[in-house]
């Protein structure tokens, strides 16, 4: 993927809801993408997702980006901060794509009333539908740490293997971030950054043993 | 925000390349081309124009009460010389087109330039019309930036050509320019000393006869702007190797038509009306057909076919929506009888909807669980946050059209009742910055014309569901700094709602809104409850100690989930068979603790008391089997 970007156009798609950080996740990535010297363009399908409904994040990066939207079968990365969002947008990926993923779940009113049933399995129907897919519990590395709004971190620490561009420039689009702030705050980020590395690692591998 | 970064006192970036939103790069450019003052509503996707701009220096913004006021106010300025601005979404222009379509007549001096964002594809919006119509109606040049970059341009270029055509401009955006971020080259304010107000009657008094005069020059005037047209760099053609099809384009369906068709020729029309008829004539007679794609009426495609040229498009196109890749490359390749390319092989796989809800703690939650326990009634609702009142759980709005429809929509239903409903009870339901905006005419005509409704003002101090901005109701201005602050109670008394009939009840006293309501509604005459605890996203909002469930004690009722509080989760389920016979669904729950915020909403539907602070010690066990007992016997 390293190579072709330089002539290609990059599709990350980031996937949540409202609340979760994923539009403040995909800014990050388009400071770093911007660093690197691409054309960038981000855009948001939100609705009215302030208010706990479906976020998705596009990000598009190259030489020169002109749609900002990612076409459905396109996207190279899709990155799910909760288990159900990822299954909604599973078809934004291209065949070979990858589903970076926290198995957290987040359970709407709709659910809780029984209207409507949460999939089962998340994962297993990916996989099933022969996605490739690394999941891991993003949402109890960030409570571990503290703080449940670490969560878009872990999920940046996550995809930060999988760009191409290297994984410390990400990291450093962060910290720059919280470079105002106190000093811990900055050591939580960059914790949460390397936990989130860490399991998308071992997700990795736990699956590729399981192929 | 935009008050944080007036506090911190933060710098203007200087001149560079910066990631911006469509929003933020209007902004900026107003800024940039000397603008002075600044007003608007907000509205999504229009509303970080403003939020940008309010924490610029050198110039005055403000969130006006309503559109049209923010136009007449930006008008104002602009009479007296100043570069002015004026920012709105597409139904604004609704609300402020009576003011636009004189002040086409008069022209301004100051340049004028009012941005209107269109929701195309609806994303939070009630309908989806092309506000392009209005520069047909009022016979103002429209421009259509594509991105953030010609957002920033083309604001800088419109006050260009509104000093030199002395005519307010319209930039047209749509959601897809307003919050999609790109890379913005950008520059340094020009400081534009004004001339100030120049008394000229037969100008700026609009009676017949000096109306009458200037019609004639405004005729004119549109003449001058399709010659600018025909020269203007914002028009431009790029050839391309296929000419089979030749493309006319403009806003960010531009960017669509490029990314779909690399080796095409493309017409792209940067100031789309009055449209450039010779160019786009030249520009047809090099290609085989020619496609208008536009977002999202018929207006260019219309105009060109009124001229006797042959164009196609929404005859092949959607007259609705994004026309975005996936939706052209189809379309074109059944117009060139290729085969269609390939679809993307994934479906989509199915998973629940996820629809807004109201915030863990929203003072509107207590207001809607107690109006879904009304009944007989019919429900006149707003735009606001407390629209989504019309959903589960609670079922109880049950019409909304438009910005303060609310008050006579409830008193035509009021008059216009059939027979069956004679005993109907016809409430309206409405927050305190719609309200203001186009709600209080509504109440005086429901009390002058002795309408019989009963009110609901949702006075949460804010406009919520656009993320908070203040408002006349909240006491303090665009910058967050303290302001006049209007009296609800005293203003409906003052349009002639008795004193009697006027209450003021806090939001989470279930009881007492219950009774207020179920009194009020008997009465035949208007009266009007106001709610007035604030929103739960803005500073005024104190959280309280959360609460959590004793799972020993929770009989699994499901009561509090009809409070439909985001926080209220369920465990288990189970069914039951009563010693009657009938069986009953239960539904145990949790509470999110860390998300629960305190408001207490959820204990008054719980018999069993299950619901406790989150630092209550279990209750001996014993204790607790015996008085969760009761309600489980059966």
């Amino acid at each position: 993927m390293a190579q072709e970007a330089a002539f290609t156009t990059t599709n990350i798609l980031v996937v949540g809801t409202g609340g979760q950080g994923v539009m403040t996740a995909t800014e990050i990535l388009a400071e770093a993408a911007i660093a690197l010297g691409h054309d960038v363009k981000k855009t948001e399908v939100a609705g009215m997702a302030q208010r706990g409904g479906v976020v998705s994040s596009h990000l598009r990066f190259g030489q020169r980006v002109l749609s900002p939207q990612i076409t459905p079968g396109t996207a190279d990365v899709l990155l799910g901060f909760e288990a159900a969002e990822a299954m909604r947008w599973r078809h934004m990926l291209r065949p070979q794509g990858l589903v970076l993923m926290n198995s957290g779940r987040l359970v709407p009113p709709v659910v809780e009333l029984g209207l409507y049933d949460y999939p089962a399995d998340p994962v297993g129907a990916m996989r099933a539908a022969g996605t490739h897919v690394v999941s891991f519990d993003g949402s109890a590395i960030a409570l571990g740490l503290g703080d449940v709004r670490l969560g878009n971190t872990v999920m940046l620490g996550a995809i930060s293997d999988h760009l191409p561009f290297p994984a410390e420039v990400l990291e450093q689009c962060i910290l720059k971030r919280f470079a105002h702030k106190k000093p811990e705050i900055v050591e939580l980020n960059r914790r949460a950054f390397a936990a989130g590395r860490a399991a998308a690692e071992e997700a990795e591998r736990v699956s590729a043993a399981a192929d | 925000m935009s008050a944080e970064a007036v506090m911190s006192g933060r710098p203007v970036a200087p001149a560079s390349r910066l990631l911006m939103s469509g929003n933020e790069a209007v902004a900026r450019a107003v800024w940039e081309a000397g603008g002075r003052v600044a007003a608007a509503y907000p509205g999504t996707p229009s509303t970080e124009m403003l939020e940008a701009l309010s924490a610029y220096p050198d110039i005055y913004s403000e969130w006006s009460v309503n559109e049209k006021v923010s136009l007449e106010v930006a008008f104002g300025a602009a009479m007296a010389g100043a570069r002015s601005f004026c920012a709105m979404k597409h139904v604004g222009m609704n609300v402020a087109s009576d003011a636009l379509m004189t002040m086409t007549l008069t022209g301004v001096v100051g340049g004028l330039v009012i941005a209107i964002a269109d929701d195309v594809g609806l994303s939070s919006s009630q309908n989806e019309q092309d506000s392009r119509f209005w520069g047909r109606f009022a016979h103002v040049p429209l421009l259509e930036p594509a991105d953030s970059q010609e957002a920033y341009r083309f604001t800088l270029a419109a006050f260009d050509l509104s000093e030199r055509f002395e005519v307010p401009v319209i930039v047209r955006m749509t959601t897809r320019i307003c919050h999609v971020k790109g890379l913005v080259s950008t520059g340094e304010r020009s400081a534009r000393p004004t001339a100030g107000f120049a008394k000229d009657a037969s100008r700026w008094v609009m009676v017949p006869s000096a109306a009458g005069r200037r019609l004639p020059l405004m005729f004119e005037r549109e003449r001058r702007l399709r010659a600018e047209a025909e020269v203007s760099p914002l028009n431009f053609a790029e050839s391309g190797g296929d000419r089979r099809i030749g493309f006319v384009t403009s806003g960010p369906a531009y960017m669509h038509v490029r990314e779909s068709f690399p080796d095409a020729p493309v017409f792209k029309l940067g100031l789309s009306h009055p449209l450039p008829f010779d160019r786009l004539r030249s520009f047809a007679a090099e290609c085989g057909q020619l496609v208008v794609v536009e977002e999202v009426e018929p207006l260019i495609e219309n105009e060109l076919k009124a001229q006797g040229m042959k164009v196609i498009g929404k005859d092949i196109l959607p007259l609705s929506g994004e026309l975005s890749p996936q939706v052209l490359k189809p379309a074109i390749a059944r117009l060139l009888g290729d085969a269609a390319p390939e679809p993307s092989r994934a479906q989509p796989m199915p998973v629940f909807p996820r629809p807004p809800t109201m915030c863990v703690a929203c003072p509107h939650l207590g207001v809607y669980y107690t109006l879904s326990q009304l009944r007989n009634v019919t429900i006149s609702g707003d735009i606001g946050c407390y629209t989504l009142g019309f959903g589960q759980p609670w079922n109880a709005l049950d019409a909304c059209i438009s910005m303060g429809a609310s008050m006579g929509m409830a008193l035509g239903l009021d008059k216009g009742r059939s027979e069956s409903e004679k005993d109907r009870k016809v409430l309206a339901v409405i927050g305190d910055s719609t309200f203001l905006h186009m709600g209080m005419q509504g109440l005086l005509d429901i009390v002058y014309n002795r309408g019989n409704v009963t009110v609901l003002l949702l006075d949460n101090r804010a406009v919520g569901m656009t993320g908070g901005q203040d408002n006349p109701g909240s006491g303090r201005d665009i910058h967050g700094n303290d302001a006049p602050r209007v009296d609800f109670a005293q203003l409906v008394r003052a349009l002639g709602v008795r004193e009697e009939r006027v209450h003021v009840v806090n939001a989470y006293e279930l009881p007492v809104l219950l009774k207020t309501l179920r009194e009020e509604t008997k009465i035949p005459e208007p009266s009007v409850i106001i709610t007035n605890q604030p929103c739960v996203l803005i500073k005024d909002y104190h959280p309280l100690k959360p609460y959590k469930v004793l799972d020993e004690r929770c009989t699994g009722c499901g009561n509090c989930i009809d409070v439909g509080c985001p926080a209220i989760h369920v465990t288990r389920r189970d069914r039951v068979r009563k010693a009657s016979g009938r069986e009953v669904d239960l539904a145990f729950v949790r509470i999110e603790s860390a998300a629960c915020t305190g408001c207490g909403l959820c204990l008054k539907p719980c018999a069993p008391d299950a619901i406790v602070h989150v630092d209550t010690l279990a209750m001996p066990i014993k204790v607790v089997r015996k008085e969760a007992a009761a309600p489980t016997s059966a």
